[in-house]
């Protein structure tokens, strides 16, 4: 099973450096303005006003929070669909039951409307 | 076998299969996007550079080659540089679990993983890391913009995908997709399970950022999002890493419902390779032939449609394999 | 040194190097960005203690989920991001004097205790198994987690609504 990761190891380094390949080239092939404007921030041709780092909208993160639960709650799921099949009908109920609260946390969330984007 | 035999192994692999998405996803994917969507809006596509215009996009990274690639003030240099590598190597890394066909020998995978899929769904969720830090290290307005919206669309369809793969991982008993592969040979799995493929191929579109859920490259409000502020060679490998977790989308869609590279007559690749290209065709017409979505529908179509839809279909699947068929 | 333990030691300078600039770096976004590296350097150690489950956790929810929603928190907070914040400050002495004591204390009684230098392999925890394990003996824990999570999601939702309406 080692062997299996030492390959994705190997994979991940050598992709890593097939990926930056193209950088070599870049550094030989590519020409080099001196424009100042060059380097501006692109704004559709306007002078960007001021940085793009601000705040915001609290919205995103409140997805990115219910996404976390339930992306825990489908996490313990996987190992429960590998042995289904050899479990019998109680097993199903426990199951449910787990779905079930995971459906009601749904529910809430929906109910109170923080599944608008407003 | 010897530890410098295994090494070998694993390098030329991986060099064969980053060529290998490079020319069949990226290079033949943008070119078959073009021709595509001209043949749907009545044009004729590329047409000058070789017979059919068929070298296009050869040239256009000969191009991109040559490119100045600028990095603008006001970025943050060290993570606009570690993006452009992250996005790619991440849509790369699903390809180790990805089987293509089958040999004397056995399957033709990079590795068959005991948790494929969920191996499949960790390194993918990697790139909305990669987007995010696009997004802010350009200190672009557009950019910032599109890196959010891409990362909140990603994460919320996340979740209809995770429920896919377990519903297919009950029926199949496995995580290797090779063994789901296998468990395929009476009976495709989209025969049971047509929801499940449907919630699939379309959580799959949103997730590689397509239209009609592209809203997060949407070129008339955003410029190209997330990576608006890349040129040259750094755009070309944002592509790639698109158009390479396109086809892989595709090609884990054709594993878990199609029966993998599995079909009569034709050599198993060949299979594999029709299949893929099947869906990733679906894909593109669906693509050109649909508006898009506003944000707010965007993510209510997955909370409250496909997360529902996927539950209830995971469900009733259990019930039949845990208590009917018992 | 076997392949084994060349890999631990390159996991573990990953995980620790990156470690360092999430606890120095004055750059906020630089700090939650350096995470990614040191998760995924702690993912190495879990396959190679024979967890690969736990170890596509370690992806799917730390570097895929956690991650994106400290950087989402960093992106909602006023002057948050670009800002230059110091991590460090009169204290440092005292807190490294500190921490210097514990690690002494910790390296101590690690290289005191007498291991069992058990003959075996690791045993290996698959999917299946942890399955099975979920669905016997421990039923309980495994509904009790769905519930904790409930709470989780009700009480995280009640914290940021009240802040949307502020």
């Amino acid at each position: 099973m080692l062997l299996d990761w030492g390959y994705v190891a190997i994979f991940v380094v050598v992709g890593a450096g097939m990926v930056s390949l193209p950088f070599a080239i870049i550094a030989l092939l590519s020409p080099r303005g001196t424009s100042p404007h060059k380097r501006d921030t692109y704004e559709s041709g306007m002078e960007p006003i001021g940085q793009a780092w601000s705040q915001f909208n609290v919205r995103y993160y409140l997805f990115s929070l219910i996404f976390v639960v339930f992306d825990v709650e489908i996490i313990y799921l996987y190992p429960w669909a590998v042995v289904a099949r050899s479990l019998g009908a109680s097993a199903f109920y426990s199951i449910a039951a787990f779905l079930a609260i995971l459906v009601l946390g749904l529910a809430y969330a929906w109910r109170k409307g923080a599944l608008e984007w407003s | 076998m010897p530890w410098y035999v295994e090494l070998l192994r694993a390098v030329v692999g991986t060099i064969i299969i980053f060529s290998g998405v490079a020319i069949v996803a990226a290079m033949l994917g943008v070119l078959l996007e073009r021709k595509i969507s001209g043949w749907i809006q009545s044009r004729i596509g590329p047409t000058h550079v070789g017979p059919r215009g068929v070298l296009q996009t050869v040239a256009d990274t000969i191009k991109l080659l040559q490119k100045e690639h600028i990095v603008p003030r006001n970025a943050d240099a060290v993570i606009f540089a570690s993006a452009v590598v992250l996005v790619p190597l991440a849509a790369l890394l699903d390809y180790v679990v990805l089987p293509f066909g089958t040999t004397r020998w056995g399957p033709l995978i990079f590795r068959d993983l005991n948790i494929g899929v969920l191996y499949f769904a960790a390194t993918s969720s990697l790139i909305v890391l990669g987007i995010l830090m696009a997004g802010w290290g350009s200190n672009n307005k557009y950019a910032l913009l599109g890196g959010l919206r891409s990362a909140a669309q990603m994460v919320s369809y996340e979740i209809p995908i995770g429920l896919v793969l377990i519903t297919i991982a009950l029926l199949a008993g496995s995580l290797s997709t090779v063994t789901i592969v296998t468990m395929q040979a009476h009976l495709w799995f989209i025969v049971t399970q047509p929801v499940a493929f449907l919630i699939f191929l379309a959580a799959a579109t949103a997730e590689v950022n397509r239209a009609p859920f592209d809203l997060v490259e949407a070129e008339s409000e955003l410029v190209a999002g997330y990576f608006s502020e890349y040129t040259g060679m750094r755009f070309a490998l944002f592509q790639l890493g698109e158009y390479a977790e396109m086809f892989a989308m595709a090609a884990l869609a054709v594993t878990l419902f199609l029966g993998g590279w599995r079909g009569p007559v034709l050599p198993s690749v060949v299979w594999f390779l029709i299949k893929l290209y099947a869906l990733v065709f679906v894909f593109m017409w669906v693509r050109w032939t649909f508006p898009r979505f506003r944000i707010d529908q965007l993510l209510n179509f997955s909370w409250k449609c496909l997360i529902p839809l996927a539950l209830l279909n995971l469900v009733a699947t259990a019930y039949v394999v845990m208590v009917v068929q018992r | 040194m076997t392949g084994e333990a060349i890999a631990f030691y390159v996991l573990a300078a990953i995980t620790l190097s990156a470690g360092t600039v999430v606890a120095t770096s004055p750059n906020l976004m630089h700090s939650a960005v350096a995470l990614i590296p040191a998760l995924l350097g702690i993912t190495g150690l879990y396959v190679l203690l024979n967890a690969e489950f736990v170890a596509g956790i370690q992806v799917l929810i730390y570097a895929g989920g956690i991650t994106v929603l400290i950087l989402f928190v960093i992106m909602l907070t006023e002057g948050g991001t670009g800002l230059h914040i110091r991590q460090r400050n009169e204290q440092a002495a005292v807190a490294a004097a500190v921490a210097a004591a514990t690690a002494a204390v910790l390296v101590a009684v690690a290289s005191r205790t007498p291991w069992a230098h058990g003959a075996g392999t690791l045993p290996s925890y698959t999917p299946g198994a942890i399955g099975q394990s979920f669905l016997g003996p421990n039923l309980p824990l495994f509904e009790g987690t769905s519930v904790v999570l409930l709470v989780a999601l009700v009480g995280a939702l009640l914290i940021a609504r009240k802040e949307i309406r502020e």
